[in-house]
């Protein structure tokens, strides 16, 4: 990894990887945050299945190469795969997950059409094509990461040109009609920004993956933070480190790159739905532990107290363990006592049997105030 | 047609029966991208399973596989469950994330096994009709007609033995749980049948053309029919036919079977969409259009009955007044009129439209309407 490391400095292919990646990170982080934000998730699959005939066709007809041309292909459509998705969905009772899949696998199978008369040209030019189904970080040129460069800064500076009505479109389509935006078109352009951050991506991590880099960093930034411009901007984040780990890693491990960046994505889901403060799932268990235990310690001292109270005088008469635990069960009670001796607040008499202290009754009496409401009348 | 076209034609209208049963009920519970999830996944599954047994040919790797399409849906369901993202993010994590384990595990491999995870995604029907299956030497024709004539087999006993359960569990699948059916059982035995049959069909057709034809089919027969068994019917013939004629599709351009045959049921949606008998885009656009005369007749005769026998019918029932009054263009205003007196409902004598009893009748009715 070291080697890695330095060899980013000097080595000028890696370097061309590294900076590609990133950018790819980048661009279908921030842009993806919405797609995930929007329910979108899929669609980015569909449209992305849905670049390979664009892809294909581009090279058929023009001959060339350039990363432009092909983009502009893989764009053009992704763009009419969505068109395609929505017609079908406002036009019949067909439902959208139907259109998807239907929009996704049509396209593709044309897309491989379309591959079998490039496979039969002579060989000239037609390598590398294939390289578009799982991608090659390794085969990226300098003028792939510039065009990636450009491309997806055209897609940031629409971002930011249209954040707020983006924003408001997220997340209250109804009150930005109501305001007199032309929803239909935002949604349009929206969903267009979302076809950029594809084609950015497609030669490195291929059309078949390149939805999980969409939605991926998306659901890893949601879980940290509530604010969109936060979320976008970490999603960029986790997008350009899933990159460039995930690119670095299969040129040392010689996998192929795009389930490699892939993997790192997911990574990165999976920790942030587990520690991300707040919404994370171990805290959110914590949180559920500690209340559960809580609850039980001070159910065992009002039982005690309620012992106690049928014992007039003698408060800290001993009670045996077997008069407490009907309900919750010996362990829970047991555990409970132990803790609560621990604090002082109960003791285990030499008979066996249990008690609250002086402290403990104390606190089963401030326990009990607390709990009833205030003001009522006793 | 050689003996080769034709098996490679019988495997294509084979796989298209299997895939469109399971592929209605799919399209039916809104759940048709999880064919797409679980038809790239069970690549993990047959990977895996080929670490196990290490034999290509073994019945093994399809258990494996449908194991590994139902731990797609789980993965998919827990991950949603935990409500920090939604279903359709919780898909698009899932199976990229295990689809790509599979492609990096089958790198690794490296050339020793012919498991080619583009293989799997392209498929190559074209080589079925090579790899036979002979018994004791007796040759039975090419061994994905037996696998996946068995699947289809299985689809059909389930859905027959479970056809009210599955209907139930589709269309009302809370009047499902409290009859005491299980729809989570439903669920997951449609998903077991999903996982198998995208297994079975990966190998002959690619896992791309598995969706295509778990979808399409449906889809287009959704749009045909409201009757589930016919909807079940429909889109097997519908998904055999675009079988065969992707077939001869890629016969013609010489193309790659799998594509074609992708392509193929997208033609053939297109035009079920377009020219569906009720609810195609024709017959609405033709309805919508008869609506629009029909509505204007009305109107004509409406206002014709409520000025009759007023101080100002002879105003209100010159037919230039109706270009005015209903802000009609004046051929639209003219063929309206013209096809009111085609109909017998208006007479013109002396420049005012007159109502006929017929047409004092219509426009009573259409009134009261």
């Amino acid at each position: 990894m070291i080697d890695v490391l330095s060899g980013l400095f000097v080595d000028h292919t890696l370097r061309t990887v590294a900076l590609g990646s990133a950018t790819l990170g980048i661009v279908s982080g921030a842009l993806g945050a919405f797609a995930v934000l929007r329910r979108q998730a899929l669609l980015g699959d569909a449209m992305s299945h849905a670049a390979l005939p664009g892809v294909a066709l581009a090279f058929l007809l023009t001959g060339s190469r350039a990363p432009l041309v092909l983009m502009l292909g893989a764009a053009i459509a992704g763009w009419l795969a969505a068109a395609a998705i929505v017609g079908v969905v406002r036009t019949s009772r067909v439902k959208v997950d139907s259109a998807m899949a239907l929009t996704l696998s049509v396209f593709f199978g044309a897309g491989l059409v379309v591959l079998t008369f490039i496979q039969r040209q002579p060989a000239a030019g037609k390598a590398g094509l294939d390289k578009f189904l799982f991608g090659q970080a390794a085969a990226m040129l300098e003028s792939d990461v510039i065009t990636m460069v450009a491309v997806g800064a055209v897609g940031l500076f629409g971002l930011l040109a249209l954040w707020k009505e983006f924003k408001l479109l997220s997340f209250d389509p109804d009150f930005a009609a109501t305001l007199g935006m032309p929803t239909r078109r935002v949604d349009i352009l929206l969903t267009s920004l979302l076809v950029i951050a594809i084609v950015v991506g497609l030669k490195t991590v291929g059309v078949v993956l390149m939805s999980a880099m969409v939605v991926a960093p998306g659901a890893a930034a949601r879980q940290w933070t509530n604010r969109l411009g936060v979320m976008v901007t970490l999603s960029a984040c986790f997008g350009a480190a899933a990159g460039v780990l995930g690119a670095l890693l299969s040129t040392t491990a010689e996998t192929s790159t795009g389930p490699t960046i892939v993997l790192v994505a997911t990574g990165l889901v999976v920790v942030s739905l587990l520690f991300a403060p707040a919404r994370g799932l171990v805290w959110v268990r914590m949180r559920a532990w500690r209340s559960r235990r809580m609850l039980a310690l001070e159910a065992v001292i009002a039982d005690l107290a309620s012992l106690a109270a049928q014992h007039g005088s003698n408060a800290t008469h001993p009670h045996d363990i077997g008069a407490l635990n009907a309900v919750r069960g010996r362990a829970v009670v047991e555990r409970a006592l132990t803790e609560l001796a621990a604090d002082g607040l109960a003791r285990q008499h030499d008979t066996g049997g249990w008690s609250l202290t002086p402290r403990g009754l104390a606190e089963a009496d401030r326990l009990a105030r607390s709990r009833r409401a205030p003001g009522v009348a006793r | 047609m050689t003996s080769a076209q034709i098996d490679v034609l019988l495997v294509a209208v084979v796989v298209a029966a299997a895939c469109a049963i399971p592929g209605t009920f799919l399209v039916l519970r809104r759940m048709a991208m999880m064919s797409d999830a679980i038809s790239h996944t069970v690549l993990l599954g047959i990977v895996l399973a080929f670490f196990v047994v290490a034999d290509l040919g073994s019945p093994i790797l399809i258990v494996g596989a449908a194991l590994v399409g139902l731990l797609t849906v789980v993965l998919v369901e827990a991950t949603s469950r935990t409500g920090l993202v939604r279903e359709d993010t919780a898909i698009g994590l899932v199976f990229p994330a295990l689809f790509s384990i599979a492609v990096i595990l089958i790198s690794s491999l490296a050339g020793d096994v012919h498991l080619d995870s583009d293989a799997v995604l392209l498929g190559e029907i074209a080589f079925a009709p090579f790899n036979r299956f002979a018994p004791f030497g007796v040759d039975l024709g090419p061994v994905a007609i037996w696998v996946m004539g068995a699947i289809l087999l299985i689809n059909l006993a389930c859905t027959a033995l479970f056809f009210k359960e599955l209907k139930l569990a589709t269309f009302d699948p809370a009047l499902a749980a409290a009859l005491g059916f299980s729809p989570a059982l439903v669920h997951y035995g449609l998903m077991a049948l999903v996982s198998i049959t995208a297994v079975g069909a990966f190998d002959a057709v690619g896992s791309i053309l598995v969706v295509a034809l778990m979808v399409g089919p449906p889809a287009a027969a959704y749009l045909l029919t409201d009757h589930l068994p016919r909807m079940l019917g429909l889109s097997v013939l519908i998904g055999a036919t675009s079988a065969a004629g992707g077939y001869w599709l890629a016969r013609l351009l010489d193309a790659n079977i799998a594509g074609a045959m992708a392509t193929a049921v997208g033609i053939a949606f297109t035009l079920v969409l377009l020219l569906a008998p009720r609810r195609g885009l024709v017959a609405a656009a033709r309805r919508r259009r008869r609506q629009r005369w029909t509505f204007a007749r009305q109107m004509l005769l409406i206002h014709l009955a409520t000025h009759e026998g007023t101080p100002t019918e002879s105003d209100e029932s010159h037919p230039d007044h109706m270009q005015r009054h209903m802000r009609w263009p004046a051929d639209f205003s003219a063929r309206v009129i013209q096809t009111a007196t085609d109909r017998g409902l208006v007479v013109l004598e002396a420049e005012q439209l007159r109502l006929t009893p017929h047409g004092r009748e219509a426009a009573k009715e259409a009134a009261v309407r």
